[in-house]
């Protein structure tokens, strides 16, 4: 049994106001990737607004969804960004 | 809030903030470069009054603040690295803006103009591209939406949603 391992997650934007917090912290199997968070957030935690291929940011960088997770790993789900 | 960053990447001076306080003033940006920079551009991005034909009374900065610093240094880095400059600076203002107030500047001396302009313009388009930053407007009518979220997510926002803006401090 592989441990399990919990991240932050942040929602921005518009996924603030749509998240039922715009901070907390998602559990998820050892391993997990970034498509597994989506996942999980879509389909168990009932966040089914979110896109299937939300843009994410891993640890303050953009990362890929098959970047795999860690403990403690700040994960970022960015809406499109409206910057300048 | 503010965060100031100040390093140097090939020779080039490279100074970034992101900031809750006004950036109206040209103040920090006359001092660019050095005498061997022949050429010096400062853009300056606006809160304009109306978009899309809509009167907008006002903006609201959100950041991710931590990562927004982090990528508007990378961003001036590799325009650093691209292009012949001296010095780039560029600030970005988190929080309520009203029309006519300055959301961005970014700062370039160079050598000559040719490559003055193209970092200006690169720094720039990579901020609107990637820097995690949303604004969210709103209108004569009341209404406020966060500007570019994909409309299936937009048209399930809750009718009246408070608008929770945060300075851009960086543990949002």
């Amino acid at each position: 049994m592989t441990e399990r391992i919990r991240v932050r997650t942040l929602f921005f934007g518009v996924y603030g106001e749509m998240a039922t917090s715009r901070e907390g912290t998602t559990d998820l199997e050892g391993g997990s990737t970034v498509a597994d968070l989506v996942a999980t957030l879509r389909e168990v935690r009932g966040f089914d607004w979110l896109p299937e291929r939300v843009v994410v940011a891993v640890n303050h960088r953009y990362a890929e969804s098959g970047t795999i997770l860690s403990d403690g790993d700040e994960v970022a789900l960015i809406p499109p960004v409206a910057g300048g | 809030m503010r965060t100031r960053d100040d390093v140097e990447a090939q020779g080039v001076q490279i100074r970034t903030r992101i900031t809750d306080e006004s950036l109206d003033g040209l103040g920090p940006f006359e001092e660019l470069g050095e005498f061997s920079d022949g050429a010096v551009l400062i853009f300056q991005g606006r809160v304009r009054e109306t978009n899309d034909g809509r009167v907008v009374t006002g903006l609201g900065y959100q950041a991710y603040g931590e990562m927004a610093e982090k990528e508007l240094r990378t961003i001036c880095e590799e325009a650093a690295g691209r292009f012949e400059v001296g010095a780039i600076s560029a600030a970005h203002r988190v929080g309520e803006l009203d029309p006519g107030e300055v959301s961005v500047v970014i700062g370039v001396a160079a050598p000559h103009r040719a490559s003055c302009y193209e970092a200006s313009r690169y720094v720039i388009e990579e901020i609107k591209a990637r820097l995690p930053i949303w604004k969210r407007e709103r209108y004569a009518d009341g209404e406020a939406v966060w500007v570019g979220a994909p409309a299936s997510v937009a048209a399930e926002s809750p009718p009246g949603a408070e608008t929770h803006e945060d300075s851009g401090e960086g543990e949002a």
